[in-house]
This record gives C-alpha cells, structure tokens and sequence, in this order.
C-alpha cells in the first residue's frame, strides 16, 4: 500500500518537474519584450499628443494606464476612445473626466502668416514636427499633419495662432443614422 | 442561345417603366445658366483653366486634373464663366460644392474638334488618351473615369466584356431609350472597347423586359460577334456582379474587382460617350435623363446637357407642382431624396423622379425586427442583413464588418421585402461611413505617432551630441590645464621662474606688502594721536580709513557727473535717458555702499575717539 502512495507521489513530482521545466523554458526562449498592452493601448489613444492627460504625449499615458490609471483623461480621443479602452482592459467605462478638459470637434491650428515674427517658438512646441518655418522667417502649419493639440497656441508671443474647427464638408460627410422612428402609439399620441 | 445562370435573392418591384418609354428622347435645350461641379465622380476634383468673364466655346476644356484620378469638363454650350464657386450639387448630403457657372450665349458655337475615320490605325494608348480627354465617366453609377477602367493592369486580361443594359431599376428608361433610339452609336462605342480589350467574349445583357431595344441591338450586331443576351427580369440584375453571375456564372471575388475574375462591365451610356469621343471628337457635355413621376404631364427621356439645373428639365416635363410630393434623383430604389431643385445635371445622373404623395409614400415608421429572414432571401449578396442591422444599430462596426458590410451593394432589396419598414440601407450606408471614418482616424493617428516618435528620436539625439561636444571641450580644457601645471612643474625643478602667472603673482604680492608698509608708516607718523596705541597692535583686518573715503568721493563725484550728464541729456531730449537714469540709480547704489563701508570702517576703528568723530562728520 505504502509502495503505491509513494510511486504515485513520485510520478506526480516528476510531471511537476517536467512541466516546470518546460514552462520556465518557455518563458524564457519566447519572452515577448516590453509590454505588449502598452502597445494596444496606445494603439486606441488619438495620438494627439496635447499632453491633456497630464503625461507628455500618449504613450507614456498608456504606459500609466496599462499599471492601473484611470481611462477617462484623454479629452481628444473622447467618449469612443474611453469605450474602446474599458473594451480592452475590460473594465466599466466612465465618463470624462473634466479636470482634463472637454470632449471638442477636431480642430487644427493655422497661422495668420501677416503677423507672425518668425521666432520658432511654436515650431519646438509642435509634438509632431507639423509646423514649418526658420528664425525670423514666416512659420505655416501643414495642416494635413496637425492633430489639433493646441500648444503652439500658448508659446505664440503674438498671438497669431487661431485654433479652427474642421467643418464638414461633402468630402467627409457620411450617413446618419437613421432617426430611430418612434413606434405606431407613440406617433399616435404625438399627433393627438 | 447564350447560357444564362441566376443569382440568388432578388425582388420585383413594380416597374412603372411605360411612363417614360412613350416619347421618344427630345433634346432639352439650352437653359439661362449652366452649373458644372468639379468633380462628377471618385477621385480628385479638377481644377478651373478659365476665369470669370472669359468665353468658352462648346467642347471646350475648361477644368482638367493635374495630379491623381480624375477626368476633365468641358463646356457644354458656348457662353461666358459667370462664376466659379460653391453651389448646391447632386449629393446625399444636400452640401455645395465647386462649381463652374456658365452663362450660355445661344450660339452654341463648337470649338475644333478632331474626329477619327479609323481609330485602328492609332496605338491603343492613344485611343485611350482620347477617352480621357473627352471626360468620358461610368455612367452608370460611380462614374469611375473610363479611361483607366479599360486599362487593367497587365496580368489581369479581360475575356469577357459586358454591356449593361440590364437596367434593373424601376422607373429609370434612359438606357433603354438610347438602345432603342442610338443602338448604332451603342454597338460602335462597344466595338472601340473591345478593340482595346481584346475580350474572347463580348455580350450585351438586356432585361426581357425591353423587347424593342434588344431588337434594335440584333439589328445593329448584325455580322458581329457580339452576343444578345435577354435575361430574366428581376431586380437587381443590373448590379455589376449580378449581372457578370447571369452572364458568365462566375463571382466576383469579396472586396475585388471584376477585372480579378477576367470580365468587365460597361454602362450603355458609357459606350455612346466613347463612340461619341472617338467617331466625333466630342467630349462628354450630354447626357440622357429619364424624367418620370406622376407629377410630370410629360414624362420621358430627355437628351440634357451636363449642368442643366433639374428645374429647368422639370418644367420641360410638364411638372405639376401642386402633385409632387418627393424628387428623387436617381431610381427609388438606390435614389436620395433631392431638397432642392438648383442642382445640375451631372455625368452620372440618370433619372429624375417627381413623385406624387400616392405614388412614392413617406416611409411608415420602423418597427422592430421580427426576425422573419425575408431580408436575407431578397439579399443578392447572400449577405445576412438583420445582423448587418443589429451591428450597425448597436455601433458594432467590427462585427459587422466580420459579417461583409464592404460587400453590400446597397440595392434596397432588403428595405424593400422587410415586413417592419426598417430602413436597413440607411444604416448599412450609415455603418459604412463610420468604419472608413475611423479607418481615416486610425491613419493619422498613426501617422502622428510616427511623426511624434521621430521627434523623440531626433530631440534624444540632438541632446547626445551636445553632451558630446560639452565632455569633448571640458576634457580638451582639462588636458590644457594638466599639460600647463607639467610644464610649470618642470620649470619649477629646473629652478626657473618661467610661469608667467607665478611671476605675476609674486609681484602683486611684493606690491602689496609695499602698500602695507607705506600705511602703517602713515598711521605711525601722528604718533601723539590716541589712535597710534590700537595701530601699535598688529591689525590686519583693520579697515583703511583712508581708502575708503578716497573710494566714497569717488563715487559721490561719479555721480554728480552722471547726474549732470542726464540733465544735459534731459535738456536735450536725448534717446538715451532711461539708459542714464539707471546708471544714475546704480551710482546712488555705489555711493551708498561706500558711505555705509566708511561709517563701519569708523565705528570698528574708533572704540574711544568720539571726539574724532564728532569733529570730523560725515557728510
């Protein structure tokens, strides 16, 4: 009796071993380097890089949320971006969080050529190298680049930064939904 | 007898074709003005070559595309620009676009045209420029430029060439009508194509509910091996892949292109437009318009130039404006509702409908999905439209997409059969536009990041060069230094003052002990003074009285001369006063500080001469 209990003590150490053996192995030999949530966070952020978050660009917010921060402080990406985050980390999406500012349309930066003085001040703000422009020469913006990020307004010692809203057009005008039709008694007693 | 395949779904709408078939096509005529948007189609939008107030000729090129897919537009009437900008175009959206105003001067005076007697003798390149430089656009549909439809890429050889004339949708005749009326300028528009594609195979497909086209077409295949196909009439046969399943039994591929399976399709209008280019040198200034509705008193095809506003054709109808509920542009079944009647007439419009209240019903409100499955029977996609449905209303994008959205043709089979009136087009069309508005999104995002980390990037390097640089000068200046106190070091073991620091120092040394002397031999001279008992005491930290009343007039007269030199400047409205004021003020500064210097000097050195002090004041 003794002899069975000690063979099936020894048999299941032995596949512990094993199987020890092989798990350590594999996490050595197929290491996946840095982390990869990270990676899908950051995948979901708008990449507007404003620094609204409070860290300075996305990434290193993603690196913040993906060691436990909250998903509400990301203003640009908005209300889809917080849904598709607590998707992800399958956690209850929240609303907003206002201290960080408020969910706006996309907006791009121009600057009013005429009044600018050339001092390359918003140029080293640019998170994303979209203005161009040398020292005491007149600076643009390529607004195919610009992601709306605002601050380039705030160094401007002319104030020659104009922050506009994009307005659709009938290049990016898509469908609506359609408007969900109230059901036959309701209709009956708006029209009563 | 051409065998003939189905596809599964489809519906039967009522026709309401004979309305318009009654009439032979009349030509409409020129209207006060003319609007022609920029772009009539995908791709890139032209740019204006005229300006306001020049005159054009008819034909004329008066917008072309410099980079990218797009096609020219010509002038459709001889006239003067009236305006360049934003109107009112045939869109869903209802939104204004760019647009080029003519004003017609009822001349309608041609510019040169260059016809061709024997396109054969041409290389197929060149035939094919024609084409461009004519405008010639699908008619159909999306008015994909023709020009590079009918040039697939190499490995893709065309065996089977189709032309539409299925045209499957309601109340829309104009096809017909120009097969009926121009099948001449069908077959040899048909025949240029084929010169260019070289297909094995080349059919026109017709519904069986056109007898007299397709016999009008035999008439002018005559001779040819162009094949007749009549098919069963069934909406939507005229769908590009519906009609390729029909014709060759073969599918097209998910999110391909007719091409990848070795067939084309071509709309009729299409062929008439390059018989048109190529025969007669014209470009595409008309088109054929079907005008129907029991709101018009004339119903029928119209022959339009392109940039007829629509209320110009309506009135050429007859239209009833008491009895028209709805316009819709387009067919009522793939067709938007149109809001206002300023816009033009463009390369693809095919059909205008003035509906009345009877005749086309507001929509009955949607109800809910009772799961009956009619949509996925009608579906000529064999798609699953209520699941399409759920995904699109719960903003379920990815899964509707898992479940082919990109492959609905938007026909409105579905909306058509479905018990609850759910206007399921409008939401797969709806869902449609979110996904490439987010895939949009995505895209910049993207290359935002990369963008932002290159900046990274170049600021990490940036500040690793200046690094660089500041340990290269620090270790150079060491290295200076070292190799300055080995040299000195040597000097000094050879016993000779070479450092010319060193020596330097050693003056200013001996100066000084010179100028202490030279003091305490001054203090020491009044030896009677009681001052000379502290001065007997060796006193090093003791403060030179002297000097510092020496330093104290110099200041106060540095600063009388200042503040004169800034009254001058006063009197003499000088630029430079605030420069002087503040040299004023740090004068003060100075004669204070050796003021307050020189009474602590006299409060150390003076433990009991008050009597000194008091016969002696300080000013």
């Amino acid at each position: 009796m003794w002899t069975g209990i000690l063979i099936a003590v020894l048999v299941l150490l032995g596949l512990a071993l094993v199987f020890g053996g092989l798990l350590g192995f594999a996490s050595e030999r197929f290491r996946v380097e840095g982390n990869p949530l990270v990676e899908q966070i950051d995948a979901l952020l708008p990449q507007t890089q404003c620094g609204q978050c409070g860290f300075p660009g996305c990434r290193p917010y993603a690196e913040s949320i993906a060691s436990g921060d909250a998903i509400n402080k990301c203003p640009p990406g908005g209300e889809s971006t917080i849904k598709a985050l607590a998707d992800l980390l399958d956690v209850e999406p929240q609303p907003l969080d206002a201290e960080h500012g408020v969910e706006q349309a996309r907006r791009v930066a121009v600057i009013r050529e005429d009044e600018c003085i050339g001092c390359t001040k918003c140029i080293q703000a640019c998170p994303v190298d979209a203005i161009l422009g040398a020292a005491k020469h007149m600076h643009t913006v390529i607004e195919s680049e610009c992601t709306g990020c605002d601050l380039c307004v705030e160094p401007c010692p002319v104030d020659c930064i104009d922050m506009i809203t994009i307005e659709p057009d009938i290049r990016s005008w898509v469908w609506t939904p359609p408007t969900s039709g109230i059901i036959a008694t309701d209709r009956q007693e708006a029209s009563a | 007898m051409t065998q003939l395949w189905d596809f599964s779904g489809g519906v039967h709408p009522a026709e309401h074709k004979q309305l318009s078939t009654g009439r032979p096509i009349r030509t409409a005529g020129i209207p006060s003005q003319l609007v022609l948007p920029l772009q009539q189609h995908i791709g890139e939008p032209a740019e204006p070559l005229v300006a306001v107030g020049d005159h054009v000729l008819k034909g004329q090129k008066i917008a072309d595309v410099s980079h990218g897919m797009g096609l020219p537009v010509h002038a459709p009437t001889s006239g003067i620009v009236a305006s360049i900008g934003d109107y009112p175009v045939p869109h869903p959206s209802g939104m204004a676009d760019k647009c080029i105003v003519l004003k017609p001067d009822g001349k309608d005076e041609w510019c040169e045209r260059y016809p061709l007697s024997d396109y054969r003798k041409l290389d197929r390149n060149e035939v094919l420029g024609i084409i461009h430089s004519a405008g010639v656009a699908g008619m159909g549909g999306a008015g994909f430029p023709t020009d590079i439809k009918l040039k697939p890429s190499r490995d893709r050889k065309v065996d089977t060439l189709i032309l539409n004339g299925a045209e499957c949708e309601p109340y829309i005749t104009a096809d017909d009508m120009t097969m009926r009326e121009r099948a001449d300028k069908v077959v040899a528009g048909l025949k240029v194509m084929a010169w260019i594609l070289r297909p094995e195979r080349c059919v026109i497909g017709i519904e069986d509910n056109k007898p007299e086209a397709a016999a009008a077409l035999r008439e002018a295949t005559q001779g040819t091996k162009i094949e007749i196909a009549v098919i069963p009439t069934k909406y939507p046969s005229g769908g590009e892949k519906q009609l390729i399943r029909i014709l060759t039994g073969m599918e097209v591929p998910s999110g391909g292109i007719p091409a990848d399976i070795g067939v084309m399709c071509q709309n009729i209008g299409t062929a008439v437009a390059v018989a048109q280019a190529v025969f007669e040198g014209t470009p595409l200034i008309r088109r054929i318009v079907t005008l129907t509705g029991a709101a018009l008193e004339t119903p029928g095809n119209f022959d339009v130039l392109l940039g007829t506003p629509v209320q110009y054709l309506l009135d050429q109808a007859g239209l009833q404006p008491d009895n028209v509920s709805r316009l819709i542009l387009g067919g009522p079944m793939m067709g938007y509702t149109l809001t206002t009647t300023a816009v033009p007439v463009i390369k693809t419009s095919n059909c205008i409908i003035a509906a009345t209240a009877s005749e086309l019903p507001a929509p009955p409100p949607e109800q809910a999905c009772i799961r009956c499955g009619q949509c996925a029977e009608a579906c000529p996609m064999e798609l699953l439209p209520q699941q399409l449905f759920w995904h699109a209303k719960a903003e379920e994008f990815e899964k509707a997409e898992h479940l082919n959205l990109f492959d609905c043709i938007e026909c409105g089979a579905c909306s058509y059969v479905c018990p609850s009136s759910i206007p399921l087009v409008q939401y797969y069309r709806y869902a449609k536009g979110e996904i490439r508005l987010q895939r949009a999104e995505q895209l910049k995002a993207d290359r935002a990041r990369e963008r932002f980390e290159a900046r990274q990037q170049r600021l990490e390097r940036e500040q690793l060069e200046k690094d660089q640089r500041r340990k290269e000068r620090a270790k150079a200046a060491a290295e200076a230094q070292a190799k300055k106190k080995a040299d000195a070091e040597k000097a000094a073991a050879n016993g000779e003052v070479v450092d010319e620091r060193a020596a330097r120092s050693a003056l200013v040394e001996q100066a000084l002990a010179r100028k202490k002397a030279s003091t305490n031999a001054a203090r020491i001279q009044p030896a009677d003074k009681p001052e000379a008992a502290t001065l007997a005491e060796p006193a090093p930290e003791e403060p030179d009285i002297q000097a510092l009343e020496k330093q104290f007039t110099q200041a106060q007269t540095k600063l009388e001369t200042m503040q004169a030199m800034l009254e001058d400047a006063k009197a003499q409205q000088a630029d430079n006063l605030d420069k002087l004021e503040r040299a004023v003020a740090k004068n003060h500064d100075r004669v204070k500080r050796a003021e307050d210097a020189l009474t602590e000097a006299r409060r150390m050195l003076a433990p009991q001469p008050e009597a000194r002090s008091e016969t002696q004041p300080i000013k």
